[in-house]
C-alpha cells in the first residue's frame, strides 16, 4: 500500500549534520499521547453512570483497545518498517484521534457500541501502530545506545498516563462544574464526551508534530566516534539481518515471547489490583489501616516506578547486556514476589518498596524488548518483529487480571480480603517468573540459516534480498 | 540522493523547542503524580 509522497520514507532521509537528539522528542510526542490508554480509570465510573451499565461492560473498551494494539502492531509492523516513521506516526495520529471523536459521538448519543468501535477498535489500531512507529528509527539513530533510545520512547508511554489522569480530571471539572475530581462526585456523560473531543484534537496536533520532525538516518550513517566492532564483539548481538517472517520461525522469538508474557503477566497482577491490594494487606479486624487516599498515593507511586523503570533499566541494559538484565527482571523479580507473599504484610514501607521494584521491572521489560530484538535479529525488520512480539502483551493483558481475579473471587468478597488471600495468586506469578527466567536462559544466537542472504550491517537501512522461506 | 549530500545543521532552537514541548506536559504529569503519591506517606 503506497503512501502519499509527503509521508514517504525517501522524503525524510536526514542530511549529513542532522542532530539525532531531535528524534527522541518526536518519539515522545507519539508515546506521551498513546500512553493515555492507561488512564481510562479516571472516567470509568462516569461512563458506567452515563450508560447505566456495569464496570465490566465499560472495562471491555480498554480490553478491546489493548487487544487491537497487539493485533495491529503484529499485522502492520512490516508496513511500518517499509514506509517509515512519518507515515506510521501520521496514520497512528489519525486513528487515535478519530477513535476519540467516534467514542465521543458514542457517549453523546448514548450508544455503547460506538464507544467500543471508536476508542476500542479504531483507537486501538492507532495505539498499535503508534507504539512501534518510532522504535526501529530510534535503534538506527542510536546504534551505540539502543536501550537508552527505546527506553526514552517507551518511558513516554508510561508518562502518558501520568499526564492524562490529572489533565482529564481537570478538564472534566471545567466541563461539569458539579464534578470536583474526588470519588464523591461523578462527571456527567456530556463532560466525558467533551473531554474525548478535546483529547482527540490535542493528541492529533501533538502526534503530527512528532511526524513532522522525525527523520531516518541515511544509509551507512553512524554516530561520530562510534566503533561498530565494539557492538559486534558482544555475545548475542548479531550483525546479520533476519526478516520478520523468518524471525517468528526461530525459537529465540518464541522464547522472548514467553519472557515478555511472563514478565508482563506478573506485573499486571499487581498493577490491576494495586489500590485494594495495599488496603487488604493491612486489614486488621475487618478494617484497613491504609486510608483510601493513601492507597491512591500508592497507585501514583507505582506509576512513577513503572515509568522510571522503563528508562533506567533499559539504559542499564546497554552496559550489562540484554540477557543479564532480563535475568534481573525475572530472577530478582521472583525473589521479590516471594518476599511480598511471605513478609509483605509485616510493614507498609516494605510492601511499598517490594511492589515498586517489581513494577519497575515490569516497565523495564517492555522498554528493553526492542533492543533485545535488535541484538538477536538485526535492524532490518525490527519494527515488524517488535509488533509481532507485542501479541505477548495482549495475551498477558487477559491472563494477568484473570489469574488474580479468579483467585480473589474464590477467597472471599472484596473489602473483606486479607494478605493471605493474595498468596495463591502471588505464588502463581512466582511460577510464571520462573518459567520466564528459564526461557531467557535458553536464548542463544539465531542460527545462520535464518539470516538474509545479503550481508547487512546492523547500522544501515538497506533492504536485503528476500531469503527463501525456511 | 544528491539532496542528501548537502550538509544541514539542525537549529539548536528547534531541538530546545521540541524537548520543551514534550518536557512540559511530562513535568506537569510528574508533579501531579508525586503530589498524589505523597499522600501515601502523609495520609
Amino acid at each position: 500500500m503506497a503512501v502519499p509522497s509527503f509521508l514517504a520514507r525517501e522524503r525524510i532521509i536526514a542530511r549529513p549534520g542532522f542532530n539525532r537528539w531531535l528524534i527522541p522528542p518526536a518519539a515522545l510526542a507519539v508515546h506521551l499521547c498513546i500512553g493515555q490508554a492507561y488512564a481510562t480509570s479516571v472516567y470509568k465510573t462516569a461512563l458506567v453512570a452515563d450508560f447505566d451499565s456495569s464496570l465490566t461492560a465499560i472495562g471491555i473498551v480498554f480490553s478491546i483497545a489493548i487487544v487491537m494494539l497487539g493485533l495491529s502492531a503484529a499485522l502492520f509492523g512490516t508496513w511500518v518498517d517499509r514506509n517509515g516513521p512519518r507515515a506510521a506516526m501520521f496514520v497512528s495520529a489519525c486513528f487515535w484521534s478519530v477513535g476519540f471523536l467516534v467514542g465521543a459521538a458514542g457517549i453523546a448519543t448514548d450508544q455503547l457500541w460506538l464507544l467500543y468501535l471508536g476508542y476500542g477498535v479504531i483507537g486501538g489500531i492507532g495505539l498499535g501502530i503508534g507504539y512501534i512507529s518510532p522504535v526501529s528509527t530510534l535503534i538506527k539513530w542510536f546504534p551505540d545506545r539502543p536501550g537508552l533510545a527505546t527506553g526514552m520512547a517507551i518511558m513516554g508511554f508510561g508518562g502518558g498516563a501520568l499526564i492524562a489522569t490529572p489533565l482529564s480530571r481537570q478538564l472534566m471539572g471545567w466541563y461539569d462544574p458539579a464534578y470536583d475530581g474526588t470519588a464523591a462526585t461523578v462527571a456527567s456523560g456530556d463532560a466525558v464526551a467533551k473531554l474525548f473531543v478535546t483529547l482527540g484534537l490535542v493528541y492529533l496536533a501533538f502526534m503530527l508534530f512528532g511526524a513532522f520532525i522525525v527523520r531516518v538516518p541515511a544509509e551507512g550513517w553512524r554516530p561520530a566516534g562510534f566503533d561498530p566492532s565494539t557492538i559486534k564483539a558482544k555475545a548475542l548481538v548479531t550483525t546479520k539481518s533476519v526478516s520478520a517472517a523468518n524471525a517468528i520461525r526461530t525459537p529465540q522469538f518464541w522464547l522472548l515471547w514467553v519472557v515478555l508474557f511472563c514478565n508482563v503477566t506478573a506485573g499486571i497482577g499487581i498493577l490491576e489490583q494495586a489500590s485494594p491490594m495495599i488496603q487488604d494487606f493491612f486489614r486488621e479486624s475487618g478494617t484497613s489501616t491504609v486510608a483510601v487516599t493513601a492507597a491512591a498515593g500508592f497507585v501514583g507511586l507505582l506509576s512513577l516506578f513503572n515509568m522510571g523503570g522503563r528508562f533506567a533499566w533499559s539504559t542499564t541494559s546497554d552496559f550489562i547486556g540484554r540477557k543479564p538484565i532480563y535475568m534481573v527482571y525475572l530472577g530478582v523479580g521472583l525473589v521479590l514476589y516471594v518476599l511480598l507473599a511471605t513478609v509483605g504484610s509485616s510493614a507498609t514501607w516494605l510492601f511499598v518498596l517490594l511492589a515498586a521494584l517489581i513494577i519497575s521491572f515490569y516497565g523495564g521489560g517492555f522498554a528493553t524488548a526492542p533492543a533485545y530484538l535488535r541484538d538477536l535479529f538485526g535492524t532490518y525488520q525490527v519494527g515488524a518483529i517488535h509488533g509481532r512480539l507485542l501479541t505477548a502483551w495482549a495475551a498477558a493483558g487477559v491472563a494477568g487480571p484473570l489469574i488474580v481475579n479468579r483467585v480473589l473471587d474464590a477467597r472471599g468478597e472484596p473489602g473483606s480480603l486479607v494478605a493471605g488471600d493474595y498468596r495463591p495468586a502471588l505464588f502463581i506469578m512466582v511460577g510464571l517468573l520462573a518459567v520466564g527466567f528459564v526461557a531467557n536462559l535458553l536464548i542463544k544466537p539465531v542460527a545462520a540459516r535464518f539470516h538474509e542472504p545479503k550481508a547487512d550491517a546492523i547500522f544501515t537501512d538497506t533492504t536485503p534480498e528476500t531469503s527463501a522461506a525456511r | 540522493m544528491t539532496e542528501q549530500q548537502h550538509t544541514s545543521h539542525t537549529p539548536a532552537g528547534l531541538i530546545a523547542f521540541a524537548w520543551t514541548l514534550v518536557g512540559l506536559p511530562l513535568a506537569y504529569g510528574l508533579y501531579q503524580t508525586i503530589s498524589t503519591a505523597s499522600k501515601l506517606f502523609t495520609g
